[in-house]
């Protein structure tokens, strides 16, 4: 008997056959490269976490150069002293606190009494303690995250930022060299008031030389991608400004 | 008669040159703009395009009978789709920091038009083998096309090939930046990659003129 390859039944079954058949392949694949990928995702985490902190490969001037993954762990091992999770008033140590989902937490901080899960980052450079504190935010196109790493008094001594799908050129750039290092001597802390930084379009300090105006100058052409990170800033240091007052 | 027939061998070398679907065709020109400021990330998406092209013909091949006509775009999509995200997690895997790079790219290669349009052309009317090598054919002759752009715009554009500072370096001015040489920024734009795309269509044209349509 022929089939009639025309026919509606046909055309469905051989759908669903195939869907059949390439979900598994799919499914078979993810769960094989799995471990791999969650490991790379780690070793990223800690490398954008030190390049906050300013150890990085950096040569050149435009470089951003991360630890090699092959020592990035031991890296972070030596630098990052102790690792918290800050929940309201209670703050205990973990040392997998940078495994910690924020755009989790922050979905779940929604929900009324939950009491959300920040994690800070304890380390040490040059003799002198640093804090990391994970930041996340929207940009123009789609989620736009970091870390900032300040001293005790609040002042910036390095971020990094990462963005998921921002414009190549304009709001991407807020991971080169140029933007990320005007964050570098900011404060956030306002005497006692929480100010955050500003990415300001109009900064009369093109070249960031005042440090105390809660201003780095803005991209060209990236204002939406700016305001994501001013706001991000905001809104996420913020949460970890009463920890530093208990210092 | 050796491993290829002579029409299999015309598979495979008339996409490199002739019948190139960049140069000639001028598909796949999206992706070629984007991911070529260095050679690294060429090659992959070369080596990526050559996997998903020759895999992808010779599955749409063998089913290229019972395929139902009225869905047969959108098996080739699945068929694709399928290929780029096992492409995709690979790399997530085993070259993360390259994943990244090319995050988009990746993924693009799924509306790449030399794709679907080998397997609307070729592989639905063809046996396994001859796709197999029409698609490989294709998808060097576009990798071709990336490797030439990338070696182009990194060394003029940055100075480095696959991240070596082949001319010295531009800090420290050593080598040819001694003498006063500078980097070409503008290459590391997309809009250079169109006009090297554009120098190797005019130098392929110049050479072969049966190429140059009549008006």
């Amino acid at each position: 008997m022929a089939i009639n390859k025309d026919s509606n039944v046909y055309t469905i079954i051989f759908a669903v056959v195939m869907v059949v058949v390439v979900g598994t392949l799919l499914a078979g694949f993810a769960s094989v490269l799995k471990p791999n990928i969650k490991a790379n995702e780690r070793y990223e985490k800690q490398q954008n976490i030190l390049y906050a902190m300013g150890i990085s490969e950096n040569q050149g001037a435009g470089d951003v150069a991360f630890i090699p993954t092959d020592r990035v762990e031991s890296e972070f091992a030596k630098y990052i002293t102790k690792q918290l999770v800050i929940e309201g008033d209670k703050i205990t140590e973990n040392d997998q606190a940078y495994l910690i989902d924020i755009k989790k937490e922050a979905t779940k901080a929604k929900k009324d009494g939950y009491v959300r899960k920040l994690p800070l980052f304890v380390g040490q450079k040059d003799g002198k303690e640093l804090y990391v504190m994970p930041v996340r935010g929207k940009g123009l196109w789609d989620a736009i995250w970091g870390f900032v790493a300040v001293d005790k008094n609040m002042i910036v001594q390095g971020v990094f930022f990462d963005h998921k799908g921002e414009t190549p050129g304009l709001g991407a750039e807020i991971k080169q060299r140029y933007f990320m290092d005007d964050f570098a001597g900011e404060q956030i802390l306002d005497g006692a008031a929480f100010k955050g930084i500003k990415v300001a379009k109009g900064n009369n300090d093109p070249k960031n030389e005042i440090k105390d105006d809660f201003e780095v100058d803005a991209i060209a052409g990236a204002t939406i991608t700016g305001d994501g990170v001013s706001a991000m800033l905001k809104k996420d240091v913020a949460m970890y400004v009463s920890y530093f007052k208990n210092l | 008669m050796g491993l290829l027939s002579k029409k299999d061998t015309k598979l495979i070398l008339d996409p490199l040159a002739d019948d190139n679907p960049i140069t000639i065709q001028v598909l796949g020109i999206c992706s070629a703009l984007a991911i070529t400021a260095q050679l690294k990330p060429s090659i992959v998406m070369a080596i990526s395009v050559i996997f998903v092209l020759g895999i992808g013909n010779v599955v749409i091949s063998l089913m290229r009978n019972i395929i139902p006509s009225k869905i047969r775009i959108i098996v080739q999509l699945i068929v694709v789709a399928t290929l780029v995200i096992i492409v995709d997690q690979v790399l997530k895997a085993f070259a993360y920091e390259l994943s990244k790079e090319l995050s988009v790219f990746i993924g693009l290669i799924i509306t790449n038009c030399i794709i679907m349009g080998r397997f609307e052309a070729f592989a639905l009317g063809n046996g396994p083998w001859r796709s197999f090598l029409d698609g490989v054919g294709n998808a060097l002759g576009y990798g071709v096309i990336l490797i030439i752009v990338g070696f182009f715009r990194e060394l003029l554009g940055s100075g480095t090939l696959f991240g070596f500072k082949v001319l010295g370096d531009s800090v420290e001015k050593t080598g040819l930046y001694a003498i006063g040489y500078e980097n070409n920024g503008f290459m590391v734009l997309p809009p250079m990659a169109l006009i090297v795309v554009g120098i190797i269509i005019w130098i392929q044209r110049s050479r072969n003129k049966a190429l140059i349509e009549e008006n």
